[in-house]
């Protein structure tokens, strides 16, 4: 069993009222924002279940809107979020779909990137799919992600790239859509990685996206 | 080794011959490999954002989102200057300050999440209040809430910490252990009598459920930080005057979870029963939904 924090029963600090629907809602948006990572100009929520049901109550819209312009999850002004954004157009839209978690979103940018996450409780949350690629991503590790031609060789390209650095790989995922088609790869790092090595990872026959996500505070 | 149970916390305490926060410190210290100093500084910035929302809450009116609830708080500070209570200032002021948090915390002020934003008023109010009448300086509140986390860790490694889990007892139930703790530790009790007093507190609110209603962290929780509080200062104050718990606390926690997971699941977060359904709960509910349709 990992070892918890004192800080798990005397924080966080965090604007209201629920550490799953407002405070994970932030940690969602954030977390959205860090694998996204470009200026967006439009930004489309779809609440799922108790998020849809009960966010309204919760600010649960106001914390997904706030944690993808990366405000943090104690900020006041979250609570008059929509009164300070300008340039962007956001949307939300509100389903139900028992095949998911009770508090589930998902948060597509400019039309391009749709991440699924859910709020697991007490403020924790999970990424659990990138472009409909399985993730899972909890926001504890600086992470690489990178989707290529599956093929074999693959992981120990990667991962002597990321040793040469003398970095220690905490754990690592993969998914693809068939054999040798296309797939994801998730690698959770000790230390996070610097921009040479996406560089690298990217010159690698059949990559075609990398990623640095960067964990939450 | 993580501290998994009360009676390896009391064994190390007794036969290290400190306190519980000193060994809060040490185990937070091993986990996070930050010194001592540095934890005390998280648990103080903590513990000033604790009165900071109480300052806010204790003047504002601003009702949550919903519109039911967040200006009772302010009927205590103005009754209780007409009036003042039965119980005297440290009751007053627990009252308020758990009711500041607590509607603070609705209308999507800044909070501590003591050991969720629903109990978030408990733990404060207790501490922060006995500290004002009892003049305790603020190295030893951070000691008391050092305790108090040291109690909802353990707690937590065996439960986790939440209504949908194991009801509100999980909750509140444990936030008022927690600033029962605290409130020992603060007025100078041992180990022993800190125990107690978490065991009492938590013994006596065993299978409060958690319905709330809409799902809103509003009704019946609010108010409840309040009542909670209150009850801290009654298992403090009895386990300060040597009264021992019969059961053991860790045997208590292994009771709160059994009886969390003999609670329904309509009482345990979904609001599909008890408070939720009654007949008031769903016209609110009703109206709640066509103010969200609008919206």
């Amino acid at each position: 069993m990992e070892q918890k924090s004192l800080f798990s029963v005397i924080s966080p600090i965090m604007v209201g009222p629920s550490s799953s629907h407002t405070a994970g809602a932030v940690r969602l948006g954030l977390m959205a924002r860090n694998i996204y990572k470009n200026d967006f100009k439009k930004v489309k929520f779809i609440l799922y279940n108790s998020f849809a049901t009960t966010g309204f109550g919760h600010g649960t819209d106001k914390g997904l809107l706030a944690g993808v312009l990366g405000y943090q999850v104690d900020d006041s002004a979250i609570k008059n979020i929509f009164d300070n954004v300008k340039n962007i157009q956001y949307s939300y839209e509100y389903t139900e779909d028992i095949s998911r978690h009770p508090n589930s979103v998902d948060i597509i940018f400019d039309d391009k990137m749709t991440i699924c996450g859910d709020s697991v409780g007490a403020g924790e949350i999970r990424i659990n799919c990138i472009n409909g690629f399985l993730a899972n991503i909890d926001g504890t590790y600086d992470t690489l992600l990178l989707m290529y031609k599956d093929r074999p060789g693959m992981i120990s390209t990667v991962s002597d790239i990321i040793q040469k650095q003398k970095v220690n790989i905490a754990s690592l995922h993969c998914d693809r859509d068939s054999k040798g088609g296309t797939a994801s790869m998730y690698v959770a790092l000790d230390i996070p990685v610097g921009d040479d090595v996406v560089e690298k990872v990217k010159q690698i026959k059949d990559v075609f996206f990398v990623t640095n996500i960067r964990k939450l505070k | 080794m993580a501290i998994l149970s009360f009676s390896e916390l009391e064994k190390k305490c007794t036969d290290e011959n400190k306190p519980i926060y000193e060994i809060a410190l040490e185990e937070e210290t091993v986990l996070s490999g930050d010194i001592a100093d540095v934890i005390r500084l998280r648990v103080l910035e903590d513990l000033l954002a604790m009165k900071d929302a109480v300052k806010h809450g204790l003047t504002s009116e601003e009702k949550a989102i919903s519109g039911w609830c967040g200006d009772d708080c302010v009927k205590l500070v103005k009754k209780f200057a007409e009036r003042p209570s039965l119980f005297g200032k440290i009751f007053e002021k627990i009252t308020m300050y758990a009711l500041a948090t607590a509607e603070e915390n609705l209308r999507m002020g800044r909070i501590v999440a003591c050991p969720t934003a629903g109990s978030c008023g408990i733990v404060p109010s207790v501490i922060i209040a006995a500290a004002e009448e009892r003049k305790i300086p603020e190295v030893q509140q951070v000691n008391g809430l050092l305790t108090a986390g040291m109690i909802g860790l353990i707690v937590s490694n065996k439960v986790q910490l939440a209504g949908a889990v194991a009801g509100c007892q999980a909750e509140c139930g444990v936030a008022s252990a927690m600033a029962a703790a605290a409130l020992v530790q603060m007025l100078g009790g041992n180990t022993g009598e800190i125990l107690n007093a978490a065991a009492l507190a938590l013994k006596n609110i065993l299978g409060l459920t958690c319905d709330p209603v809409c799902g809103l962290v509003e009704v019946p929780c609010i108010k409840r930080n309040a009542f909670l509080a209150v009850h801290a200062v009654t298992a403090a104050e009895l386990a300060l005057c040597g009264v021992e718990s019969k059961i053991p606390i860790d045997e208590i926690v292994d009771t709160l979870k059994i009886t969390g997971q003999l609670m329904s699941p309509l009482l345990k977060e979904t609001s599909l029963g008890g408070l939720a359904k009654t007949k008031t709960a769903l016209e609110l509910e009703r109206i709640l939904h066509s103010k969200n349709d609008k919206a």
